[in-house]
């Protein structure tokens, strides 16, 4: 090592010292700092060594893609069989939709990706004819998957499968906003009897379990209909699950509500705006920002709560792979049919979370 | 003719722009209207209960139920009473609910510290239990550790056997039992003694740390007047406690006691589940504790254990307990999807079995619909009163 | 924007369906349509292919009571139902007639105020068991776990059966038919029980059919028959006759094949005549015309074409006759005559 002198102020930018940066340097930082850190990292090195060698084969390597039932899956690895899976695909989507009617499920599968696009991001051409589009995708959808007015019609009970899933809760999600919104401002209203209905029906559905309500709905709600009506079985779902995460959401609104200053809604008096018009200027635009967290987890848990249709009678994903498991050709691959349906839940749910956080980035005006 | 001219109003225009007047009318309106719905399902039940000769009456309750359950904690055969099963089913749901949060609460917390751990990797690995738990139906985790329990664990004959004293087998975990000879009460007394000295030991220590700033090592002497005596005391009287062990007979292990699989997925499932809730939620409420704080305490001299359970805990738990409260309630309404794996709680008695033997949908769903509520409303109503007790007082 | 409106009008109205006050009857063919109450899926009785389209035993009925009412076996919407929600349906109006191998009991039939049809499938209750158990009989059960579907009467009839016998067991309960075979083929369970007709699908659906048996003793009676609601006695008395007209015409040979041609003109048996109608007027009296019987054969056929189709010795549940052979064969199949 050559030891030089500099003049002072000529002293050149020597690297760091290798050991604050570099891999080494952050390995033994975040893995090694302390006695215990290197305990728990050998922990959780043993812990993945244990588990991800075998997890990867089972998954893919010994995994049987192609078969026409479960001796072949077998005779291929001991893997997962796949093929399983490959062969109920179409019930997993459409569940017993017609064959020949399916062209309605994909179409509309397809105005839907168009109509989250015009709705998530604001870059999407001529978004503002966009968004109509997709205020209206709901009707057209339903239009399209019942059937009627020039088109087959096609019963309910014959959807299944994720197209279930969609059904509901995209309409759940749709419905639920607006009426978690107007009983979010009823439980703050001035007027104490609207204030009290509203308390009691968002804490009474809050208070019991969704399945409960689905038990009401499918076997009681018929007698609470005039004499001779009778609602479709998903319907009722439909009505129940929304009512369900509408007082959840209530309660996220709520929140928002609350977190906004008092100026905010003296101002807007002030200005000299009326009730709803201060509502929807000034104070609910800046109280659904706040909410947005609080919104997208109640979309993801009423999402997840889709699959509890299964237990009255609705073949969800889920409710498809159990009846295929009785299938003698396919019986006992459980595994590969619980993984398949929360891979489905997993993306769509995480996809969910994450788009949150990119809205609240952007919507952060910097008033932190 | 010559006075001035107001703009013409009828009564109702001028009534409607009367602030009071208006907000009175809208309320009649309202509680009309939702009378009058509620009225017109009555009628609608009453006209279609009528049309095909059904009432509305409990006395079905004091029938003979007329089947089994496997798990009951009181006596209950299937001569007892549908008012029985429905007492069995409350048991159960309050069993795997109680379980259920303290197990959620303990991993929960244990995973929102994992989260801050400075260990990338048990950071991250931690991050992705968190993510997948939360991002997949709860019905499916139950299911599929419900599978794995009846699929992979042994069967009775080749249990797996704990030192001959406990059993693991996809029929359920057998332990033995505890069975008390008179001499026990005296040690249970002393439990009960510690139990209340503790409390006035900790209220004491507290008031003395408030007055001197002298601190006594409260757990210990604790753990010493609740486990430490009563052990004692417990072997010098020669342990008057037998145990009744499980034996296999023939299909199955007789004696001792037993958790069954179901009850096992359904509790694991959901404390796993909501665990990672509370994770995240105590993760945030840590977070939220300015970093001020933590570093005021170091200055002060306090170490790291004390500096947590001191300063940096108690300020978390204000930011920590609301959301906390809506996860104990959601999982033990959660608790209702028992029914897929048939663990027999509320719904799978009263709202199942009862219900299907005796139709009478009306009555039981009612008494489910309550039951739920009621047990929410004690949560809640717990919770608050923990919550107000832990919130800033402000001055 | 009308457009999206119409759209959105004709769906809803499609989801809510309003029914005059009329008779049953009068119902089903302004609607066009018969509302059968089915299971979510036993193969065998009531379940949908890989194309959807709903086959078995019971769908057969179902089938041939719209064939007789409304002239064609395929307009029935099957409305599939756990055994929770079966009777609901009906009571609500949701279904018109239910076919889902329901045991006929007096607590059904009076206090939940149905109305039963002939009995079209004499069944009992059984248990299925590992042959490596070793056991041959039902009461070797004590102290075993079982697992039962909840939803009928076959908890009560466990709970009777261990009482009586004086044994002990453990009940693992189960809402759907799935789960339970789920456990059972896990080990979780030594005995599955349900229906005879049942289990023999349960053991034809599990990994290694022959490593299992069903034992012999049947514990209970479970004559399983279709039902309405109480109250409209015309339109029982088409279910009814509908059911007996199915199970005459195997016992006077009238097949799906040769039913049109026996009815293109009166023959020498006078049974037959009145059965397809080509004498007297018993369509009439039922309120429908004289080829409701032949068009109700001609939907899925006689008794023992609907049973050989979808359960017998040839198909996957490979039942044998039994107490269903018709009288004639020393069965108790035994209908009331058309006359």
């Amino acid at each position: 090592m050559d030891r030089k002198t500099y003049k002072p102020g000529e002293h050149p930018d020597l690297p760091p010292p290798s050991n604050i940066i570099g891999p080494a340097a952050w390995i033994r930082e975040n893995l090694f700092s302390s006695p215990a850190n290197v305990v728990m990292t050998i922990l959780v090195v043993w812990f993945l060594y244990k588990i991800l060698p075998p997890a990867i084969d089972w998954l893919f390597i010994d995994a049987a893609y192609t078969g026409e039932n479960r001796d072949d899956c077998k005779a291929q690895g001991s893997g997962a069989c796949w093929a399983f899976i490959d062969e109920r695909m179409r019930l997993f989507t459409y569940g017993f939709y017609p064959i020949e009617e399916r062209w309605r499920v994909n179409l509309s599968f397809g105005l839907l990706i168009i109509a989250t696009a015009a709705v998530l991001f604001d870059n999407f051409p001529y978004r503002k004819y966009g968004l109509y589009f997709a205020a209206a995708f709901p009707f057209i959808a339903g239009w399209l998957l019942i059937g009627g007015a020039g088109l087959t019609p096609v019963p309910t009970h014959k959807f299944g499968g994720f197209l279930l899933t969609l059904v509901i809760g995209i309409t759940g999600i749709a419905a639920s906003l607006p009426i978690g919104i107007v009983l979010a401002l009823g439980r703050q209203s001035k007027l104490p009897v609207v204030r009290l209905f509203c308390i009691l029906f968002i804490e009474y559905i809050r208070g019991v379990p969704l399945i409960a309500l689905l038990f009401v709905a499918s076997t009681m709600l018929s007698y609470f209909l005039p004499p001779g009506t009778s609602f479709d079985l998903l319907l009722r779902v439909l009505i129940m699950v929304t009512l369900f995460a509408s007082a959840y959401m209530a309660e996220v609104i709520r929140g928002g509500l609350q977190a906004l200053p008092a100026g905010q809604f003296e101002a807007a008096d002030a200005m000299g705006l009326k009730y709803w018009a201060s509502m929807r200027l000034v104070v609910l635009p800046q109280a659904l920002k706040i909410s947005i967290p609080g919104i997208v987890n109640t979309f993801i848990g009423l999402y997840k709560d889709t699959t509890l249709v299964l237990i009255i009678g609705l073949l969800d994903p889920l409710g498809v792979g159990r009846a295929s498991l009785a299938d003698t050709k396919w019986t006992g691959l459980a595994y590969e049919v619980y993984l398949f349906v929360a891979i489905f839940f997993f993306v769509s749910c995480f996809a969910m979370a994450r788009y949150s956080l990119y809205l609240e980035n952007k919507l952060q005006t910097g008033h932190k | 003719m010559n006075e001035i001219s107001l703009p013409r109003q009828n009564v109702v225009s001028r009534v409607w722009n009367d602030k009071e007047a208006r907000s009175v009318i809208v309320q009649i309106v309202t509680v009309v209207l939702v009378f009058g719905f509620f009225a017109y399902l009555i009628r609608n039940a009453a006209i279609n209960l009528e049309a095909i000769g059904k009432g509305y009456s409990f006395d079905f309750l004091t029938q003979p139920s007329n089947y089994d359950i496997s798990q009951h904690f009181i006596e209950y055969d299937s001569r007892s009473s549908h008012l029985r099963a429905m007492t069995v089913g409350i048991i159960n749901t309050l069993l795997v609910a109680v379980a259920g949060l303290a197990l959620a609460t303990v991993l929960g917390f244990f995973l929102g510290v994992l989260r801050l751990s400075r260990n990338w990797l048990v950071n991250k690995l931690a991050y992705v239990y968190i993510e997948y738990t939360r991002n997949v139906p709860l019905l499916l985790h139950i299911l599929l550790i419900h599978g794995v329990i009846v699929h992979t664990l042994p069967v009775p004959k080749q249990a797996i056997n704990l030192s001959d004293a406990a059993f693991l087998t996809n029929r359920g975990f057998f332990t033995p039992k505890p069975i008390f000879e008179p001499l026990f009460w005296i040690v249970g007394g002393l439990i009960v003694a510690g139990l209340l000295f503790s409390l006035w030991f900790t209220r004491y220590a507290k008031k003395v740390q408030d007055r001197t700033g002298n601190h006594y090592p409260v757990f210990w002497i604790n753990l010493g007047a609740i486990v430490g005596i009563p052990l004692i005391m417990y072997f010098i009287m020669g342990t008057p406690i037998t145990w009744d062990t499980p034996e296999l007979k023939g299909f199955n292990f007789k004696g001792g006691m037993v958790l069954r699989p179901e009850f096992i997925a359904l509790w694991l499932a959901l404390s796993l589940y909501t665990a990672a809730f509370i994770g995240e939620i105590v993760r945030a409420g840590i977070i939220a504790v300015s970093r001020g704080q933590t570093e005021a305490s170091y200055a002060l001299g306090i170490n790291r254990g004390r500096t947590l359970s001191l300063v940096v805990i108690p300020q978390a738990l204000r930011v920590i307990v609301p959301p906390l409260t809506s996860q104990y309630l959601n999982l033990t309404k959660n608790s209702s999807l028992a029914i897929a794996i048939g663990y027999m709680d509320i719904v799978a008695t009263i709202g199942g079995i009862s219900l299907n033997q005796t139709g009478r949908e009306m009555e039981c769903m009612t008494i489910v619909l309550l039951l739920y509520l009621c047990m929410s409303l004690v949560i809640s109503a717990a919770m608050n009163w923990y919550n107000d007790r832990i919130k800033l007082v402000e001055r | 924007m009308k457009l999206i409106k119409s759209a959105a009008l004709v769906a809803a109205s499609s989801l809510i369906t309003m029914t005059a006050q009329a008779g049953t009857l009068e119902d089903v063919q302004a609607r066009g349509e018969l509302n059968c109450v089915v299971t979510t899926g036993l193969a065998g009785f009531a379940a949908p292919d890989e194309n959807g389209r709903w086959e078995g035993f019971d769908v057969g009925f179902c089938r041939a009571v719209a064939a007789a009412v409304l002239g064609d076996g395929e307009k029935v919407k099957f409305i599939p139902s756990t055994g929770k929600t079966r009777f609901t349906l009906l009571n609500s109006g949701d279904g018109d007639i239910l076919f889902r191998n329901t045991t006929e009991t007096l607590s059904r039939d009076v206090d939940l105020k149905l109305t039963f049809l002939p009995i079209n499938y004499y069944d009992g209750q059984g248990f299925l068991v590992r042959k490596s158990l070793g056991i041959s009989s039902a009461t070797e059960l004590d102290g075993a776990s079982v697992c039962i579907q909840t939803g009928t009467t076959t908890e009560l009839n466990l709970a009777d059966y261990f009482r009586v016998n004086g044994m002990n067991y453990e009940p693992v309960t189960i809402e759907t038919n799935e789960e339970g075979i789920g456990n059972y083929s896990g080990n979780r369970c030594d005995a599955y029980t349900t229906d005879a007709s049942g289990l023999a699908s349960t053991r034809a659906a599990l990994e290694d059919p022959s490593a299992h048996m069903i034992l012999p003793e049947i514990i209970s009676k479970e004559p399983l028959g279709g039902a309405v609601r109480h109250g409209d006695d015309a339109w029982a008395d088409i279910g009814k006759w509908v059911v007996n007209a199915i199970i005459i015409a195997e016992e006077l040979g009238i097949t799906q094949a040769n039913a049109g041609e026996m009815a293109m003109e009166a023959g020498d048996n006078p049974s037959v005549n009145r059965l397809l109608g080509t004498e007297g007027n018993m369509g009439e009296m039922l309120g429908l015309d004289n080829q409701w019987a032949l068009r109700a054969i001609q939907a899925g056929g006689n008794y023992a074409e609907l049973f050989d189709n979808n359960i017998g010795p040839d198909t996957p549940l490979a039942l044998e006759r039994g107490l269903n052979a018709s009288w004639r064969n020393g069965g108790i199949l035994y209908a009331a005559p058309i006359r």
